[in-house]
């Protein structure tokens, strides 16, 4: 690493707020973390006395797990905080949380909300630093990073790699801030799905469309299968279930034109049998759950380095 | 609130289309009434009359908006029909017209007369726009005769677009009785739902819901179709798009009853000023394309746009201090518009006299009210422009009650300095 290099992000946003530099230096923060997680006693004193709030405006299972768990071995104390998306049913603005919030001095905030921008909106009035964990169609900054680390872990390297995208390319955070991150980090990035569900401008952000899903999967590193969301149904943006399975499904027939390594991903969860077969999701091929234990080191790490590195250790 | 005075306006330039005048004159006011122009060599101070030295200003016929909301009932804390008439006078608008979208929507007499009432006390005229459909909700026909006789001047369910095709058609045929004339915010719902910004890469880079321009062209065909169907003026609110310039002039060729306006915002901006999620920038329809913006210059200067109006929405922080995406549509617009249109005079887009026809004229034509022009027996309602002062746009300096602008602490050059509305100045800097 650079001698000169120094992080200096107050707030994880989105990775289009990242350099290379930075993407760098948070995958390999993030691989010495990850030991730790493995030791008996997993945890360490890097954040203790840091307050860590989990401010949740859509139900979330994992990632808020994967925050609390990445937060707790680092020592922080750690408060969740699941809130009612609307404000006017909440009968509070989201200024005015972050301005409650702010009276009671934590360290960290990690927030999910169905609004697009919303986290930035929370930093523009907030002192503690904000962790974006995913808001609305904008970005999953933290996702983006798990899976450039996993795929550097298994491939050695990002770029020059071809990472083909499969599904809700328009609605999916996920795939923004992966199509923005494996770009940025060099890679080949292809997009592929039902035409309803490849936004306007996407090419924009770094990512080749494929109009079918086998132009995308040809010679492919990694093939991600983005999960379908049932409940879009109201918006007539695919015929059936069954239909998107038999022309976006990821199955080990779809595979055979992938690369001979090709590794499969998903940042769940899984719809088995629409978007991704269960014998691929389970094969050997599949590095899902990989995905999920980088999850925690990623985090591990965006906490320490928004901290500034001066934790108490 | 000043007395009605015989006054000089001396050594202005006279900018007055309808009566080809373009040249430096004095302009007589008496009794509230618009009485001479006075032609340079002539020295005439007649007595009793205050001269006014208005040497390097332009002295022009008063200005219509025709596209604004009051809030005034339900929503005085965003603005009042006082608050907002005050804010045009400071923008140079001696009259403006108020959409029905109050609450209770303005679709009977007790709701037009309570704002003709407060307009009395106003700072501008007040034109109201009575409601197409009854509440706005799209399905049976507001009582256009009580509306007329109440003082309505327009129809219109502005920000409730009629889906219905039916009513609307319906709606052309029985304003025909009384002679009024619909204006149509056209927008596809079906396309636009949800939508919070303009449909294009940006919006897909800030993962926000786009509002396709489609929507908007696809209503206007169909406004447009029926008017010409059933023999009916319609006016287009707003238009924002290439192809809605692109549908009003082929219509004008084929000569159907249509007119259209736009706003400054659409020939100002893009919807690169949502930034990172800038929601004094969210309005509807959305900011477009650099190339939407090069089209609606086109469509002024060429004439297929009749009208400039400001689509005047006055919100408060609680509608706009949020997530984008929650946000209020709609900003304020009575105090920049002028200042922004001179831009486009610097850029030779259009000349002062279109300007004058543009933000006067027209508005008074379609709208079937008095102004529009500096002719003799007219009512005194005049607006002289500094077109060379140059200030910076404040929050501290703002009128109107609300201050949802985009274009604070924008520099400006050029704005009124004057307003006078039947012979009393309304407003002066």
């Amino acid at each position: 690493m650079d001698k000169k290099y120094r992080f200096s992000h107050k707030h994880i946003l989105g990775l289009e707020d990242l350099s290379s530099a930075d993407i760098d230096f948070i995958l390999n923060t993030a691989d010495s973390f990850k030991e730790i997680s493995s030791r008996p006693i997993k945890k360490v004193p890097t954040l203790r006395g840091k307050t860590v709030i989990h401010l949740f405006f859509e139900p979330s299972t994992r990632t808020r797990l994967s925050f609390e768990i990445a937060a707790k071995r680092m020592s922080a104390d750690t408060f969740n905080i699941a809130a009612s998306t609307s404000s006017a049913q909440k009968g509070e603005t989201l200024v005015d949380t972050a301005r409650n919030l702010t009276a009671m001095n934590p360290d960290i905030i990690v927030i999910r909300h169905s609004s697009s921008g919303s986290p930035r909106l929370l930093a523009n009035h907030i002192k503690a630093s904000v962790i974006n964990a995913g808001d609305g169609a904008h970005e999953h900054p933290s996702q983006g990073l798990l899976d450039l680390m996993t795929v550097k872990e298994q491939k050695g390297r990002i770029s020059g790699l071809k990472i083909a995208i499969i599904g809700d390319i328009a609605h999916s955070r996920v795939a923004h801030s992966d199509i923005i991150g494996f770009s940025k980090m060099g890679a080949e990035v292809r997009v592929s799905g039902p035409a309803t569900m490849l936004p306007p401008g996407i090419d924009k952000l770094g990512a080749r469309v494929c109009r079918t899903r086998e132009e995308a999967v040809e010679d492919a590193d990694v093939v991600m299968a983005l999960r379908i969301q049932k409940e879009r149904q109201t918006d007539p943006l695919f015929p059936t279930l069954r239909e998107y399975a038999a022309c976006f499904g990821i199955s080990k027939k779809v595979l055979k034109s992938a690369g001979p390594d090709a590794m499969v991903m998903h940042p769940g969860p899984i719809n088995r049998g629409v978007e991704m077969d269960p014998d691929v999701a389970d094969g050997r091929r599949s590095v899902i759950l990989e995905q999920v234990t980088n999850g925690v080191a990623i985090r591990m790490a965006l906490l320490y380095l928004i901290m500034g590195q001066d934790g108490n250790e | 609130m000043s007395k009605t005075k015989n006054m000089l306006l001396k050594n202005g330039r006279i900018i007055d289309p309808v009566n080809g005048l373009d040249e430096q004159a004095d302009l007589l006011l008496v009794d509230g009434i618009i009485k001479e122009v006075i032609t340079a060599g002539r020295n005439a101070s007649p007595a009793g009359v205050e001269t006014i030295d208005v040497s390097g200003k332009w002295v022009v016929p008063g200005l219509i908006d025709m596209h604004v909301h009051l809030r005034e009932p339900g929503e005085e804390y965003k603005e009042t029909v006082s608050s907002g008439t005050r804010a045009a006078a400071a923008g140079g608008f001696t009259a403006v017209a108020c959409m029905p979208n109050t609450i209770p929507v303005n679709d009977c007499q007790a709701v037009t007369c309570l704002i003709l009432d407060k307009a009395r006390k106003g700072f501008a005229r007040v034109y109201p726009v009575g409601a197409i459909s009854k509440n706005s909700r799209g399905t049976q026909l507001a009582e256009y005769d009580e509306l007329k006789r109440a003082g309505v001047v327009a129809l219109s369910d502005d920000g409730m677009p009629v889906a219905d095709s039916q009513l609307l058609r319906r709606a052309l045929e029985y304003s025909a009785n009384n002679d009024l004339l619909l204006i149509s915010h056209s927008e596809e719902l079906s396309l636009s739902k949800n939508g919070a910004m303009n449909e294009s890469a940006l919006s897909t880079r800030l993962g926000l819901r786009g509002i396709p321009h489609v929507a908007e062209e696809v209503m206007i065909y169909r406004d447009i179709a029926l008017a010409h169907y059933t023999g009916r003026p319609i006016h287009i609110a707003h238009i924002s798009t290439r192809e809605s310039v692109s549908l009003i002039r082929r219509a004008k060729e084929k000569g159907w009853p249509v007119s259209a306006e736009t706003t400054p915002h659409y020939f100002s901006l893009t919807e690169e000023a949502v930034g990172q999620y800038d929601t004094m920038a969210k309005m509807n329809p959305p900011l477009r394309s650099p190339d939407d913006v090069r089209a609606i210059k086109d469509g002024l200067q060429d004439g297929t746009i009749d009208a400039i109006v400001t689509d005047h929405a006055p919100h408060s922080s609680l509608e706009k201090d949020v997530e984008f995406d929650q946000a209020a549509n709609g900003i304020t617009g009575l105090e920049t518009s002028l200042s922004l249109t001179l831009a486009l005079v610097r850029d030779g887009v259009l000349t002062p006299g279109k300007m004058i026809e543009l933000m006067s004229v027209n508005p008074a034509r379609i709208l079937g009210v008095t102004g529009g022009s500096l002719t003799p027996g007219n009512p005194a309602d005049v607006t002289v422009i500094d077109p060379d002062m140059e200030f910076v746009y404040r929050r501290e300096d703002i009128v109107s009650k609300s201050a949802n602008s985009p274009f604070i602490d924008w520099k400006m050059q050029g704005r009124a300095v004057m307003t006078i509305v039947g012979g009393r100045i309304m407003f002066a800097r």
